[in-house]
């Protein structure tokens, strides 16, 4: 099957070559016709939306590292007097109590998707991925949660965990038995009740995407794996998860980026306070809505910076690798 | 061969009861999966439509003594005033889409049917730009926004910040990044040569872009308007951060301070919620198939 596979492949490839040979050509004819107005035009199209997006993306994000070296309150303009070297971040390390919790919750975050939420969303996907009746009503079903605004998810999720007027409490008699478990007062577990609700969205999805990467499979790769003798089972371990890489790397990423991210239903359950600090949390807090430490929300607002390059890089260059 | 053959032949018998078994499985798990995960939504559902005196009294798990009623609906309708926040929401939603698409597919179109030296940099830019968690750059923007002098006619307080240009401004820049990235990988399965011929022709590229290749385009641009309106009717960020007003922001991140103010109890809460998520709702079960498609555009480039 292998072999079928990169026969297949090398002919197509070289076909490609070949056809990418004659395009440079016609490429280079075409630029002359352009005309110098064309070209403005086009570079009026790349420039402007490129300015603002230096401007208020890249900019700021700039901005924030070197403010993050300074004591700067956000009054008035920066002057040398306010570069205070490392300190935000030996405090940020050292002695702010919030940072390590917040850094932990993140990964905690992260690693409940990453181990619970996508892994249920791949199985939905794999089950949907038959021919069965009603997998669209499944699908539907399961989709619904992530055209829900974020903000909307955590309420519905409040109903469920409130402590006297919640479902779950009353459901398993603890109010009536005066056990009542305080769901997202409790700085113990409200992180967890949290990332259930994140995850009740994320599950549909990582389904829809995967669901859609199965799709995409060559059939005949299944065919063969099951001519070989191979299981259901075996054949998606071995033969269609191992082609999927690219839409794995995809979930990977999308999972890790929106752990970065959470941020709407702590701030709804308590503004990301007593046991939901996160990252996101710690940096409006800081420098926006309570306080106005500009230079050490920034430092914040480096460290979070730096851990999402990871996965941005990572789906660069996984973008680059497959071209289309 | 023959004697594989002859050896899984018996075996494979008994394999459509087996098959018949597997699937009843299949459909229980997949019913239960669904029950499961339509629950939390049923529930606020059910909530909303009981009066606050019945929950008092009989406790929120019992059925419902005094009927039925979208009294909650109604109170939440009126008393929170929504009609006016959807609106705002619209100020922001309609032409943050519109401006996104265009401004995207001149982007796409310039660097995808072109073959300039820093088209894969320029992508590579916006489309990195997208992924950054907001909180990164709210700090300085939140400065710039502040003191970004505009004039009068476009802003009410001579700024950036707390007015709806601000919010329709970094909506659009944000999802510039990944309209631009699903829409040139849309684009490039396009023939180059198309271009090439009208240019022959002598079409100038503004009219190429608007008469040729975006009604090419149309299916990923209905993909994506229909994506760009839920990004942007749900986002809550933006708009608590970047406005001050209560009475300006959109419904989404007006939910918060309603529910502190007219949403007293939680089914009046359950009512206002689900009010505020029916236009997304509604919009994916009309768009579904563009809603997926979008998505799906991004993940898995066609």
């Amino acid at each position: 099957m292998a072999e079928t596979t990169t026969t297949g492949a090398a002919p197509a490839a070289a076909g490609q070559k070949a056809g990418a040979g004659v395009l440079v050509s016609r490429r280079r004819r075409r630029f002359s016709l352009l005309t110098r107005h064309d070209k403005l035009i086009l570079g009026l199209m790349v420039g402007i939306p490129l300015a603002f997006d230096l401007a208020l993306i890249w900019g700021p994000t700039l901005a924030s590292v070197v403010l993050s070296f300074t004591n700067w309150d956000g009054i008035g303009s920066v002057t040398a007097q306010n570069f205070i070297g490392v300190k935000n971040y030996e405090n940020l390390f050292g002695s702010y109590l919030f940072f390590r919790p917040a850094l932990y919750h993140n990964i905690i975050w992260l690693a409940f998707l990453t181990l619970v939420a996508t892994p249920l969303g791949i199985f939905l996907a794999v089950l949907l991925d038959r021919e069965i009746r009603g997998t669209r009503i499944y699908q539907s079903i399961f989709f619904i949660p992530v055209v829900l605004p974020l903000v909307v998810v955590g309420f519905i999720w409040e109903l469920q965990y409130a402590p006297t007027d919640g479902f779950i409490n009353n459901a398993l008699g603890l109010v009536k038995s005066h056990h009542i478990i305080d769901w997202l007062g409790n700085p113990n577990i409200n992180l967890l009740a949290a990332v259930v609700a994140a995850s009740w969205r994320h599950v549909g999805y990582v389904m829809v995407l995967y669901l859609a990467g199965l799709k995409s499979v060559d059939p005949s790769l299944r065919e063969a794996a099951k001519v070989d003798g191979a299981t259901e089972r075996q054949t998606f371990f071995w033969v269609v998860f191992p082609v999927m890489a690219p839409i794995n790397v995809i979930i990977v990423v999308i999972t890790t980026i929106e752990s970065l991210r959470a941020f709407d239903i702590a701030y709804i359950i308590n503004r990301g306070k007593n046991g939901l600090e996160l990252l996101s949390t710690l940096i409006t807090n800081n420098s926006i809505s309570e306080a106005s430490l500009v230079g050490f929300g920034s430092a914040i607002a480096v460290v979070l910076l730096t851990i999402s390059l990871v996965p941005i890089v990572t789906f660069l260059v996984s973008v680059n690798r497959n071209p289309t | 061969m023959a004697v594989a053959a002859a050896l899984t032949r018996p075996r494979r018998r008994p394999q459509p009861r087996r098959r018949q078994l597997s699937r009843a499985s299949l459909h229980g798990v997949l019913i239960a999966m669904s029950l499961v995960w339509l629950f939390p939504l049923a529930w606020a559902v059910y909530e909303a439509l009981r009066s606050i005196s019945d929950t008092t009294l009989n406790g929120y798990l019992s059925l419902p003594s005094q009927g039925l009623s979208i009294g909650n609906f109604t109170t939440a309708w009126t008393q929170a005033n929504l009609p006016y926040f959807y609106l705002n929401t619209l100020y922001i939603a309609v032409p943050g889409v519109i401006v996104t698409l265009l401004v995207a597919s001149m982007l796409a179109f310039s660097i995808s049917q072109f073959n300039w030296k820093f088209n894969v940099l320029v992508l590579m830019i916006f489309t990195a730009g997208n992924l950054l968690p907001a909180q990164v750059i709210i700090i300085p923007l939140y400065w710039i926004y502040l003191n970004t002098p505009l004039p009068d006619f476009v802003s009410d307080n001579g700024l950036l910040y707390d007015q709806y240009i601000g919010v329709i401004l970094i909506h659009i820049v944000f999802q510039t990044g990944f309209a631009t990235f699903v829409l040139s990988n849309y684009m490039k399965t396009i023939t180059k040569e198309i271009t090439e011929s009208a240019l022959v022709d002598g079409a100038n590229v503004l009219r190429i872009w608007w008469s040729i290749i975006l009604p090419l385009c149309r299916p990923a641009l209905a993909a994506m308007a229909t994506l760009l309106f839920t990004f942007i009717y749900n986002d809550f960020f933006w708009a608590l951060i970047l406005m001050k007003t209560g009475d300006k922001r959109p419904i989404v991140s007006a939910l918060n301070n309603l529910q502190g103010e007219f949403f007293t109890n939680y089914n009046l809460l359950a009512a206002g919620a689900l009010l505020a998520a029916v236009p997304s709702v509604l919009v994916f079960i009309a768009f579904q198939k563009h809603f997926v498609r979008g998505l799906t555009l991004g993940a898995t480039k066609g």
